[in-house]
């Protein structure tokens, strides 16, 4: 955007970011995030149905740490989605739109999304 | 009668007349993937190992192959839908936004297909 400047109304760079923001933009990113992650969800099916030799392969560089990074994040991304998505349907029948309710069910959703990604991978790792 | 003007109306603004089924249609999908995909989660955490014989056998047992080729249809559908709705709002020039559609929608359903052709394969070789 040009500066012209002319006020202009406060915005993403200006606000202190409410919970709230925070979860909404989330929504999305982990969203697109996972979007990219079926890619690898399809190639584990796909080098898996190739056959021993290709499997192999796929699981030594999906052990890579790079690939195991990636992994945790889109268990995240999952949890947290699935966690919003659910906060979404029940706004969608017109529940929890209370300032209260809406900033206590994001802080829920992100608290269990990160304690059940470490659940899930302290046990894997 | 339409309060349109000609040129409305020939241009074919106004609303598209869809846009309730594109809403149904993700809230449908994000519940059956809110069980497709909280199954995949758990069994992932109980399958035994990762090596191939182990994640095969997985594949290949009649109702895991089953729920995976819905979570494959179901989350290439949902991914779709969403990933149309995050270009609508970004990509608004006229060649790229349509080109970022048809590409994202040609994408979804081959990986989709691949996915779910995959789980075929390994259920019907055992």
């Amino acid at each position: 955007m040009r500066n012209s400047g002319r006020p202009l109304s406060p915005h993403l760079t200006i606000y202190r970011w409410p919970i709230t923001m925070v979860l909404s933009i989330l929504h999305r990113a982990t969203g697109l995030a996972m979007s990219l992650g079926l890619i690898v969800f399809a190639a584990w099916l796909v080098q898996a149905a190739a056959g021993p030799e290709q499997y192999q392969n796929f699981r030594a560089l999906m052990s890579q740490p790079v690939a195991i990074a990636l992994l945790v994040g889109w268990t995240f991304a999952f949890l947290l989605h699935l966690g919003n998505g659910i906060r979404h349907l029940v706004w969608d029948s017109c529940y929890g739109f209370e300032k209260q309710h809406a900033n206590a069910s994001a802080w829920a959703v992100l608290v269990l999304a990160a304690l059940l990604t470490a659940a899930f991978w302290v046990v894997k790792l | 009668m339409s309060l349109k003007t000609p040129l409305g109306r020939v241009l074919g603004l106004g609303s598209a007349k869809e846009g309730t089924d594109h809403f149904v249609s993700q809230r449908l999908s994000a519940i059956g993937l809110a069980l497709l995909g909280s199954w995949f989660l758990v069994s992932m955490y109980l399958l035994p190992g990762t090596h191939y014989l182990e994640v095969v056998r997985f594949i290949g047992k009649p109702i895991n192959s089953v729920l995976l080729v819905l979570l494959c249809i179901t989350v290439a559908y949902h991914s779709y839908l969403g990933v149309q709705v995050v270009i609508e709002d970004y990509v608004h020039a006229p060649v790229s936004k349509p080109l970022a559609l048809v590409v994202s929608r040609f994408a979804h359903i081959f990986v989709g297909v691949a996915a779910a052709y995959a789980v075929l394969r390994i259920g019907l070789q055992i």
